[in-house]
């Protein structure tokens, strides 16, 4: 009985931190933030790092960044990932950057470091909520 | 700016940049981050040197 109160009240602990909606949300935005405003330091620097190489290496390889699109599924995919790189998407978009070059063999990864930069992006953003709800440390 | 990797180079990059992300978010302890991390980088390129021989076994 004890457990259950205990849990029921780390529960509701987590659902009123604020910090459960604005650390997942930064780190969107900005790749590691979500780590560094919970003074995950180290943790933080490690993931912005890894978010920007892969999205600027896949500019840089001339990838393609997908707009908004409902026609083909694996486009309507790829949009989907790349928004998941927050900020750096829509600096990307806002600059006309990530035309693509289909004569380019290389070309074709960087679209993919790309997408899962973004992806990278929503797996450290779901670990700083853990983070803030205290399921890890 | 844009600039060429061999097929190779791009490999170990995402293989670096995804291991550092799926060490850090999949464990607890740093001992823990670093010991996975590393084991999905290995992961990462053993898998690419074993396709790359498949696929070098298949065209001859």
């Amino acid at each position: 009985m004890a457990n259950i109160q205990d849990t029921a009240a780390k529960t509701g602990a987590a659902t009123n931190n604020p910090m459960a909606i604005i650390a997942p949300l930064a780190g969107w935005l900005l790749p590691g933030l979500g780590h560094f405003i919970q003074r995950r330091w180290i943790r933080g620097l490690l993931l912005m790092l890894a978010v920007f190489i892969m999205f600027f290496c896949g500019l840089g390889m001339q990838g393609k960044v997908y707009g908004f699109n409902t026609g083909d599924l694996l486009d309507i995919l790829g949009f989907v990932g790349d928004v998941g790189s927050g900020l750096l998407y829509f600096i990307a978009r806002g600059m006309d950057a990530g035309g693509g070059n289909i004569q380019r063999a290389v070309a074709d990864y960087g679209t993919k470091y790309i997408v899962v930069a973004g992806l990278l992006n929503i797996i450290a953003a779901v670990d700083a909520h853990q983070i803030a709800i205290g399921k890890k440390p | 700016m844009t600039f060429e990797l061999s097929h190779f180079t791009a490999a170990l990059v995402f293989a670096a940049c995804a291991s550092t992300v799926f060490g850090i978010t999949q464990r607890n302890t740093p001992r823990d981050m670093l010991r996975y991390g590393a084991y999905c980088f290995a992961l990462f390129v053993g898998g690419v040197i074993v396709a790359a021989w498949a696929m070098w076994l298949i065209k001859h």
